[in-house]
């Protein structure tokens, strides 16, 4: 991948969330820049849970904080509901900002060790003073029971008091008490044991029924977002790669990197030998200098020129299926020359 | 059986045992920690055997004491544990060393990769350095000798350009490429045997694949015998030849990895299957989580610890404690549990109705 164009989007009046050429990029000293995010457009539509997938350093944390103008991007455009948040400042971004909220990856550091729960969940309420003193009370204790929390027993706790599990089911009840539209979850099952994170999906999936929320869900394990998610967005290094409804994305991937993703999830299942599977040799790039073309070439088996020079524009595989690939795998197709780095050093070693 | 509290200055050579023979031998291994609270019983009767070239998976969830495990019977422990039982190694008894006499076992015998190559490693140190250590401490090796160690380790863990990352520090590189040093640093002396503490969660999943396959195929090449520490069960599924699952300080099942996911007996490793979310279903699938918690351990209920979150517990699971017994059909298949389930681990996977347990005790 790595690619770019905007086949993927919905027509603009249909969505809640679009994300139009997203691009940010860091100072990184001596003139050099860090290409966190390049030209990605994405849409996400009301009532949808986008997934955004990918390693570390693809740049899915930075989209999403750019989308909560934390901090502004470097250039393109975050619509919101028809309106450009790039474009509002100081009081009315802080006005339109209670509709989005972010969940974060670890639960503990993210609350406030020095406050009680019910500070901690009340504080978006107190600020913009809603409703009444024991309406706000109220309202928190309704939200500490929504998420599995007895009321009476967490109210004056604080954070240390829990588990990561729980610190993440209060982290919810904060995000949602101030009643969002959209939520943008980064990792947030991904300091969580197996046991646990089931619990919190489901609970995120009953919190998006009941408040009709629409959620960006960023993660890096690919069975978790195809979960959560009605959509999924595969980046790689600051570009979009795939973008498609999961049951079909994850049944015939058409870009190889997504193929060598899913190919290294272990599989619960000792008669699946992991050697005889495919791995992806080598690491993600540097940010400061990504390859020219496709950013995804010097570790694709499929690399050619073309790849090399042009950037690969998305297009259309099949319905709701969307690829940024000059060479994309055809349905029934595997990636053959994939480097198995320990394989052959196993032979080598032999 | 040498006794190495008797004299630390004599300190007896383990035996080197042939590959497929018992390198090292844990019986009833208890270890607990004094804290404001009280006794923290963090491994309770823990038995386990481990021969030469073999792989033991330990699966848990957090505090289920499957890391304090492998530092119990590596002997890495802080002032406040207390441990009994027996550690066999070698045919030596090093439960109760002291820890002069475990120097020459640690990177000699035994070494360890850690869970976080973050802070595993010195920041302020070169990478040859910390190679190099455990060299001179345990190998009477000249500075030249030292490096050209170095560098073949370095290339035998799959890290390009060896002789230039030599001189770099820890954060000048990946995550993916600490952890092949780590690795590095755990196998400098050839060690019989490598502990693995969740070596690869910090990292991502196709690191993840890379890092597996490198210990896999460095401890077949070496004929180490290897403890593989997750929380993954898939991590352990293809890689590992035994597998322990622990809950809450005990073994609760342990089998060979083939026997255990053809028949999965105990309803906590059933309950762990389940929970993991699979790419074969289609989106939105409810997961079927194990609801509440793992007991605290410095207050452990009576009874079966898993009976407070177990589908099929009954009277009898809450008032006694089951024992860690071999099941009737597959004598190496060992569980504790009084209504065992019987269920493929392929089955618990698309989370099928599991069948009804049957008594075993």
């Amino acid at each position: 991948m790595a690619g770019i164009g905007d086949a993927h989007l919905r027509a603009p009046g249909e969505s809640l969330l679009r994300v139009e050429n997203l691009v940010v990029e860091f100072p990184s000293g001596r003139g050099q820049k860090v290409h966190a995010v390049t030209d990605v457009n994405l849409d996400v539509l009301e009532g949808e849970t986008l997934g955004l997938v990918g390693e570390s350093g693809c740049g899915k944390s930075t989209t999403g904080k750019a989308i909560m103008q934390l901090p502004s991007p470097t250039s393109g455009r975050v619509l919101f509901g028809g309106q450009d948040l790039t474009d509002v400042k100081g009081e009315d971004l802080r006005t339109l900002r209670t509709q989005l909220q972010m969940i974060f990856q670890d639960p503990i550091s993210s609350l406030n060790p020095r406050r009680r729960i019910e500070d901690i969940v009340a504080e978006g309420l107190n600020i913009w003073k809603t409703g009444t003193k024991s309406e706000r009370a109220d309202k928190v204790d309704k939200m500490l029971l929504t998420v599995g929390l007895d009321p009476k027993v967490v109210r004056g706790r604080r954070p240390h008091q829990f588990s990561g599990g729980q610190c993440q089911r209060i982290s919810i009840a904060r995000a949602v008490v101030t009643e969002p539209r959209l939520i943008v979850c980064d990792e947030p099952v991904s300091a969580l044991d197996v046991s646990v994170q089931a619990q919190i999906l489901n609970l995120l999936e009953d919190m998006k029924a009941r408040y009709q929320l629409t959620m960006v869900f960023i993660a890096h394990d690919l069975a978790v977002v195809k979960n959560i998610s009605d959509r999924v967005a595969v980046m790689y290094l600051g570009r979009l790669c795939e973008v498609g409804d999961p049951d079909l994305l994850y049944a015939n991937p058409a870009h190889p990197y997504t193929a060598a993703l899913l190919s290294a999830i272990p599989v619960a299942d000792p008669t699946v030998k992991p050697d005889q599977r495919e791995t992806l040799g080598g690491e993600i790039p540097s940010p400061l200098s990504p390859p020219s073309g496709c950013r995804f070439r010097t570790r694709c088996p499929r690399a050619d020129d073309q790849c090399r020079n042009e950037v690969p524009v998305m297009a259309q595989v099949e319905g709701d299926h969307f690829v940024a690939c000059h060479h994309p795998i055809a349905p029934g197709e595997s990636i053959e020359g994939t480097v198995n780095l320990a394989g052959a050093l196993a032979k080598a070693l032999a | 059986m040498t006794d190495l509290t008797a004299d630390p200055a004599e300190i007896v050579e383990p035996a080197d045992p042939a590959v497929g023979e018992v390198l090292l031998q844990v019986t009833d291994l208890s270890t607990s920690f004094t804290s404001d609270r009280g006794t923290v019983r963090a491994v309770r009767d823990v038995s386990i055997t481990l021969r030469r070239g073999r792989t033991l998976g330990v699966v848990g969830e957090s505090g289920s004491g499957k890391s304090v495990l492998a530092r119990s019977i590596m002997g890495l422990m802080p002032s406040n544990a207390t441990r009994t039982g027996s550690v066999e190694f070698g045919g030596v008894e090093i439960l109760n060393a002291p820890p002069k006499a475990m120097r020459k076992f640690w990177g000699e015998q035994m070494a360890m990769v850690f869970q976080d190559p973050m802070t595993a490693l010195n920041p302020v140190l070169r990478v040859e350095q910390q190679i190099t250590e455990s060299l001179h401490e345990h190998l009477d090796l000249t500075k030249d000798q030292a490096h050209d160690t170095a560098l073949a380790l370095l290339t035998s863990v799959g890290i390009p350009e060896p002789a230039r990352r030599l001189r770099m520090y820890p954060h000048e590189m990946s995550g993916g490429m600490r952890q092949r040093i780590m690795i590095a640093i755990a196998l400098a002396c050839g060690p019989k045997m490598l502990f693995a503490d969740e070596p690869t969660t910090a990292l991502d999943v196709t690191v993840q694949a890379q890092i597996l396959d490198l210990l896999q195929a460095l401890q077949r090449d070496r004929q180490m015998a290897m403890i593989l520490v997750t929380h993954d069960l898939g991590v352990v599924a293809g890689r590992a030849h035994d597998i322990a699952v622990m809950y809450a300080g005990q073994i609760v099942e342990q089998a060979s990895a083939e026997a255990l996911f053809a028949r999965v007996r105990h309803p906590y490793t059933e309950a762990l299957l389940k929970s993991i979310p699979k790419l074969e279903m289609a989106k939105h699938t409810r997961l079927e989580a194990i609801g509440g918690r793992p007991p605290d351990l410095v207050d452990l209920p009576v009874g079966c610890k898993f009976a407070a979150r177990c589908p099929y517990a009954q009277d009898r699971c809450r008032e006694e404690e089951p024992e860690l017994l071999p099941d009737p059909d597959d004598a190496s298949h060992l569980v504790r549990c009084f209504f065992p389930v019987s269920v493929a681990a392929s089955a618990a996977l698309q989370a099928t109705a599991p069948v009804a347990g049957e008594e075993l005790a």
